[in-house]
């Protein structure tokens, strides 16, 4: 058991936040390079080789591990230091509850790919994010510079708000769902629903069998559609970047809470933001696009499949690559999606910011959770 | 030493700890604040030690999360500093906090001992399921009145924002 939870967090450690989170700086490289009609980064090499840039990240790690760390004057040292690592460790630890594969049986035994499974889930998640407020808030705090101050006090504003309507956002979807576990939800998407199925428990119509081959699969993005975009917009503010990235705001407060950093600990501010537009990408798939389930292909028939010819082991083997893969497909997509709109949208105003989440998405969260509320009502025959 | 009990006991420390922190930092309010936070979530740990999941997770969102960097947002755009407080305030806020500490000891004194044996614990206790279930039957009517209290204190601070900027 213990041993199990070993190899799934080592796996996670390695495979997601090592092996992934450089990419994506290389990914945003180069994505801004193609929307913006340029070749993007390609002249770090090593005797010449330049593997298409995928050495920018190693450069820059070499570049940020060698600089000065600096200490402004006047300065909370203590807090300055510490700052970047409250700001980065949630971002790593998030990754937890967040499910890799399905729930298989491999001789008597079952086995669920991911590292903890609370209770409460996705509460979790939104937890250990409050606590990653204090590290962008002590950041502005502790330089001992005005326009980090200004930065820290637009970030701390701006997460408390968007952390009540990203609560509120996904509430539908533990409706539907019936649970906070994101493992659990990830086994409730594995399947389909029938699209006219509805005319069928609200009218009693009979409907021609036919119509049961037009299905969609069972993912949260088809049950709650504008949840979706709510809790992709409000986490995405969330993590502050770009087109919500008034605390770092350029062309107003410089760089906003982290200008009096450099070196490694600026590094791991940089760090922290893209493990969680990692960490963003692998929740919107386990809580909208089903996880690691394969679409219209349910796990029992990939295994039943699998199974005729090579036997039960092998095919829950088979079963597990696929899945993983279907994962790291969906969060990959997930991840161009935060990029194309990163470098689509202008920076909002702070005003605008505040007020697309308490006056837009608030109360259309809130109306979200009633007309779910009566729907489910509805077809559960209680009304 | 089980375990859990070793857990309490490291809770217990650091929230002690902590919160004298927050006491004694007077003469920087942002580190007291952020003591603060450490003994919230030094309380969330034992309140996971004692089955209470939900609670455990709301103390860190809404009091280890948002209600401190509420205070942390205050104290940083007043910028206060040590020679803010009138001292005799201070001696008067010591002194209080003397009479509180020798009246947590004496109780604790008391109870030195003569603990009951805590009860079993129902399916499921503590998890979203049968906390929501129990606010929203039993306790219907609280809930309700509370969010009226709520709904009441935040029109009231809109109504005293406006006038002191109108």
């Amino acid at each position: 058991m213990l041993i199990g939870v070993i190899i799934k967090s080592l796996f996670i450690l390695i495979v997601m936040v090592a092996g992934l989170a450089p990419v994506i700086t290389w990914i945003e490289r180069k994505q801004s390079a193609v929307m913006q009609d340029r070749i993007g980064a390609n002249r770090a090499d090593v005797n010449g080789i330049t593997l298409l840039g995928l050495l920018h990240p190693l450069a820059d790690v070499f570049k940020l591990i060698s600089k000065e760390d600096v200490v402004p004057h006047g300065a909370n040292r203590i807090m300055h230091l510490i700052s970047p690592v409250i700001a980065a460790v949630p971002a790593v630890i998030a990754f937890a509850v967040i499910p890799f594969g399905g729930v298989y049986t491999i001789g008597g035994e079952t086995i669920s790919l991911v590292a903890a499974n609370p209770d409460w889930g996705l509460l979790y998640i939104f937890a250990i994010g409050s606590i990653a407020m204090y590290g962008t808030v002590m950041a502005g705090w502790s330089s001992n510079n005005n326009w980090s101050l200004i930065g820290g006090l637009r970030a701390s504003a701006q997460m408390i708000s968007y952390e009540v309507t990203m609560g509120l956002s996904v509430v539908g979807v533990f409706m539907v769902f019936g649970t906070l576990q994101l493992q659990d939800m990830a086994v409730a998407q594995d399947g389909t629903f029938r699209i006219f199925g509805f005319l069928e428990n609200l009218f009693g119509l009979a409907l021609p069998p036919w119509l049961d081959w037009i299905s969609l699969p069972a993912w949260g993005v088809f049950y709650q559609p504008l949840g979706f975009v709510m809790f992709l917009t409000t986490i995405m503010a969330e993590n502050k970047r770009p087109p919500f990235d008034t605390p770092e705001g350029e062309s107003e407060i410089i760089a906003g809470y982290h200008l009096e950093y450099s070196g490694m600990r600026f590094g791991l501010f940089f760090m922290a933001e893209f493990i969680e537009v990692l960490v963003i990408a692998g929740l919107m798939t386990t809580i909208f696009l089903g996880g690691w389930s394969v679409p219209w292909l349910p796990t029992e028939t990939i295994i039943a499949a699998v199974a005729g010819i090579f036997g039960e082991g092998f095919a829950t083997g088979i079963c597990i690559i696929v899945h993983f893969l279907a994962f790291m497909l969906k969060v990959v997509f997930m991840i161009w999606l935060q990029m194309a709109l990163r470098w689509t949208l202008p920076r909002f105003r702070y005003d605008q910011v505040m007020d697309l989440c308490w006056k837009i998405i608030l109360p259309l969260s809130i109306a979200n959770i009633f007309v779910t509320g009566a729907v489910i009502l509805i077809s559960e025959g209680g009304a | 030493m089980t375990a859990q009990a070793f857990l309490f006991y490291a809770f217990a420390v650091l929230a002690v700890i902590s919160a004298l922190g927050m006491v004694m930092n007077v003469r920087n309010t942002v580190a007291g604040a952020m003591s603060l936070v450490i003994t919230m979530v030094a309380l969330a740990g034992i309140y996971v030690l004692l089955e209470a999941h939900l609670v455990a997770v709301i103390q860190i969102m809404v009091y280890g999360g948002a209600i401190v960097v509420l205070f942390l947002f205050v104290v940083m755009l007043l910028n206060l500093r040590s020679d803010d407080f009138p001292p005799r305030r201070q001696r008067l806020m010591k002194l209080a906090g003397v009479a509180i500490g020798v009246f947590a000891l004496s109780t604790t004194f008391r109870l030195f001992g003569g603990l009951p044996e805590p009860p079993l614990l129902p399916e499921g206790y503590g998890g979203y399921r049968e906390v929501g279930l129990a606010l929203y039957t039993d306790y219907l009517l609280l809930v309700e009145m509370i969010s009226l209290l709520l709904t009441a204190a935040i029109v009231g601070a809109l109504i005293l924002a406006q006038r002191r900027i109108g």
